[in-house]
């Protein structure tokens, strides 16, 4: 079945050492088994210490794209913390983007230090509420804590992703890559993780996108 | 354990492979026996991905003391016979530069590969290198590929191409390939073959009169270069324009021609062996428009070496025009001017300008409807030290001990974890960064200035990690010359920037063997220099240490000791930090928020509804810094045993 757009790109954003690699290599490496193209773009190294951290992911049916995605164009945002998701939805937000984004603020040393004030929870996801098209917020830090680590906010977001169902893939498929990442301990937890996540976001499911 | 997808025996299969995972894999597809890094991005993983298989694939892996060290090593195998990898990021090139020069006049045995990463936009470097303009004064073989596929058959046949040509080969990345991941086919692990020997009758000398072999291996080279399947042309047989590309760009231009609708008016050229430029291919190029777009990374080189040929053969190529960075017509990136970082918008505004059609990047996006909105001020987020760095502990001990010292004191630094001690978050403590053990090297310029007057007290900082790299013969220097100075050494027991990997301090190997771990401080002792060890989580003791030694004056080397938190974090959480808020008085206190806007650690945050600071308790690594610093004793290290009800 052909994407509804191709390349459909999704974005990841987060802060620097919020598993945005970890997120993305999930989504990725599913995608791929599935037979499509899959190009991943990641920001890090200095920017990781606590900078925005953005991973582009694009799928295609025709060819491999480059791992940049052009500015308006990413169709989904998956959002760790609302003032990064804000920032990347201005800038590359398609104007049909779809967000699921974790509300839990991470404050910059600019805000800490009062030198900018760092919007209010209200102010945020009102206004990325009149941009995107759709947003499912997604407690996720809690989801994680209560899976055993709440730096488990990833995995429970890539979760709620798949529980959208905005790219259609079957759940299973996830699972057998959790199970190529992880073993013992830690694959129960992030299993936990992704399950608490699926289970909010299915809810109240999204019309596929495709 | 996780499935290592580089390693799999497995030909044919689809997988999704960072540039550097392809590259390793490229590596064992081309019959590697012999890998050496020293760690630096966007390539630290390739060295990774080969340790961990090294022993089941017949290989020997090493992170080296510093890049010109690890040439060397890996030198030593191609004399011996093996195929041999370099790996390293343009800065390392620099300090390897010395060594590879003499390479292909001395000649080499088995294929020797030098993979080199350059950062353009210097996303995880401070600065930018275009690496490509080194080949030629090397005199080696240079090639680039486009997608992390193209890097792992790239470096498989550079293998093959250095033993043919007798040079070794260098392939350049960028960061987009390096920490970019895509799918790709495998190839089959070439297994290992051959006992290393060095023949009585080989020679490896370097000598001026070498010179012509080593523009005959050129020669050979460039032909080997004309019928590569690397360089590519797509596109209609007599397009309007021509763009040349090589790298990742080539991506962009193919995603540019997409968008506009061009297909039709536009042929792509794909320069994948781009030193010595395959000169019939490209004249042939040449020959099918009068507009040529260049797209490339980071200056303007494959630009440049097109004109210099095109100059030369001016008669039979006709009227052409040159667009690319050198025109003006493809901008540098928004960041800075002459940063030569591409992205598929900058591909796509340059074609269409060249083309005169109308593009707005983001026209199918949010801003108009975002415009319209009353405007919000984003705070930016600047890279900072993690939560519980000893690093920031030790900068504000520094910057304590400097302003109590009163004779204007500075601090000198390089790069690595603590560079970021030139921004808000080591409280801009920082007077000079520049390369890997400068900041030494630089004091014991200072150090000697006293006798032409020179007053303020010099103090430098290294890690670990470069102190072992590029700090020990300025130290040595300066012991000699009499310099005075304090080297401050920021020991966190690892190379903390690049993702933690082991150091000749550390005793563990790339493979994760143990190993001798070079004592440090017997090692500035024998020098008989006085050595100083301070934990910089005891931030009240270690300023009074500083200001004792900075009094003492002289040249003294103070080691301040303490495991990087992350790693720390990893292997043994510490009890958790929290406030009392009925002990902090808030805004009340006068310390002006000491904590949260002073100290400024990510953890010490600020609880808005209370009134009165907090700890982010997921952020928070229990190093207890901040406890030590609080006037009312309200920030308390939890004792074991004891739980604490966390604010919701």
């Amino acid at each position: 079945m052909p994407l509804l757009h191709d390349p459909f790109n999704v974005i990841i954003a987060g802060v620097g050492g919020q598993g945005n690699i970890l997120a993305s290599d999930l989504v990725s490496r599913t995608f791929c088994e599935d037979g499509y193209f899959v190009s991943v773009g990641e920001t890090y190294g200095a920017t990781q210490r606590g900078g925005s951290v953005m991973s582009h992911v694009r799928l295609s049916r025709r060819h491999l794209y480059g791992p940049l995605i052009p500015e308006g164009e990413a169709h989904i945002i998956i959002g760790f913390e609302p003032l990064e998701v804000l920032r990347m939805l201005q800038d590359y937000g398609h104007a049909l983007v779809r967000v699921v984004m974790n509300d839990r603020p991470l404050y910059p040393l600019e805000a800490l230090q009062k030198k900018v004030k760092y919007p209010s929870p209200e102010h945020l996801i009102s206004r990325i509420e009149t941009l995107a098209a759709e947003l499912k917020i997604v407690k996720a830090t809690d989801l994680a804590k209560k899976a055993g680590n709440p730096q488990a906010q990833n995995v429970v977001m890539v979760g709620a992703f798949a529980g959208l169902n905005w790219v259609p893939l079957e759940k299973e498929r996830f699972l057998t890559t959790l199970g190529e990442t992880f073993s013992g301990e830690r694959l129960e937890l992030n299993k936990m993780a992704f399950d608490l996540g699926f289970g909010v976001a299915s809810g109240k499911r999204g019309h596929p996108l495709r | 354990m996780a499935t290592l997808y580089w390693n799999l025996d497995e030909p044919e299969k689809r997988y999704m492979l960072s540039g550097n995972e392809a590259a390793a894999r490229g590596a064992l597809e081309g019959g590697v026996r012999l890998v050496t890094s020293y760690p630096g991005s966007p390539s630290v993983q390739v060295l990774e991905c080969l340790a961990a298989v090294a022993p089941q694939r017949g290989l020997y892996a090493e992170w080296s003391i510093n890049e010109k060290v690890a040439l060397e090593v890996a030198a030593a195998g191609s004399f011996a016979g093996l195929r041999a990898l370099s790996v390293m990021k343009a800065d390392g090139l620099n300090v390897a530069m010395d060594f590879l020069t003499t390479l292909p006049l001395s000649g080499i045995g088995a294929g020797l590969v030098i993979i080199v990463s350059d950062d353009p936009g210097a996303h995880s470097s401070v600065k930018e290198e275009d690496s490509r303009y080194l080949a030629p004064p090397a005199h080696i073989p240079l090639m680039e590929p486009a997608t992390p596929e193209e890097t792992k058959d790239m470096v498989a046949w550079a293998f093959v191409f250095s033993e043919q040509v007798g040079l070794p080969v260098m392939v350049r990345l960028v960061t987009r390939i390096c920490h970019a991941r895509a799918t790709l086919t495998l190839g089959a692990i070439h297994p290992p073959e051959g006992v290393p020997r060095l023949p009585q009758e080989m020679r490896f000398v370097t000598a001026g009169s070498r010179h012509e072999n080593t523009h005959q291996s050129l020669d050979k080279a460039l032909e080997g270069f004309e019928g590569s399947p690397f360089n590519l042309y797509t596109g209609p047989a007599e397009p309007e324009l021509t763009v040349f590309t090589s790298g990742v760009s080539y991506l962009y231009a193919q995603e540019a021609v997409e968008r506009l609708g061009v297909g039709e008016r536009v042929g792509i050229f794909k320069v994948g062996t781009i030193w010595p430029l395959p000169e019939k291919v490209v004249l042939d190029n040449l020959k099918r428009s009068e507009k040529v777009l260049f797209l490339e990374e980071i200056e303007p080189f494959l630009e440049d070496q097109v004109k210099i040929l095109a100059a030369q053969h001016w008669n039979d190529l006709g009227r052409l025009r040159f667009l690319g960075k050198r025109s003006g017509d493809v901008p540098w990136v928004m960041k800075a001017r002459g940063m030569g970082e591409l992205d598929p918008d900058i591909a796509t505004q340059a074609l269409a300008k060249a083309l005169t059609m109308d593009f707005q990047k983001g026209q199918e996006g949010l801003r108009e409807k975002a415009e319209k909105l009353p405007k919000i001020e984003l705070p930016l987020r600047l890279p900072i030290l993690c939560a519980g760095c000893p690093h920031r502990a030790s900068y504000w001990a520094i910057k304590t001990a400097l302003a109590l010292d009163g004779r204007d004191g500075f601090v000198l630094g390089d790069i690595g974890c603590y560079t970021l001690g030139a921004l808000p978050s080591g409280y801009q403590t920082l007077s000079t960064v520049h390369c890997m053990g400068s900041g030494a090297g630089l004091a014991s310029g200072f150090g000697k200035l006293g006798e032409a007057g020179f007053q303020q007290p010099t103090v430098a900082v290294i890690g670990d990690s470069t102190f072992y790299h590029a700090g020990i013969p300025p130290l040595i220097n300066a012991r000699v010359t009499g310099s005075q100075y304090l080297l401050i050494v920021l020991d966190n027991d690892t190379t903390a920037m690049t993702g933690h990997q082991p150091h000749p301090g550390t005793g563990i190997l790339a493979t994760g063997e143990a190993a001798f771990p070079v004592p440090m401080v017997e090692l500035i002792k024998s020098l008989d220099i006085p050595v100083t060890i301070q934990d910089p989580y005891e931030v009240n003791e270690t300023t009074e240490t500083i200001l004792h030694l900075l009094r003492k004056g002289g040249l003294q080397v103070l080691i301040l000791r303490q495991a990087c938190a992350l790693k720390a974090m990893r292997e043994q959480p510490r009890p958790p930090v929290y406030v009392d808020q009925d002990r902090c008085l808030g805004d009340a206190c006068g310390c002006s928020r000491l904590c949260t806007r002073v100290f400024s650690c990510p953890a010490n945050i600020w609880d808005e509804k209370a009134g009165k600071a907090r700890i982010d308790e997921v952020l928070c690594t229990g190093c207890g810094v901040c406890a030590s610093l609080c006037p009312e004793e309200a920030i308390v290290i939890q004792r074991e045993g004891e739980e604490h009800a966390i604010t919701p």
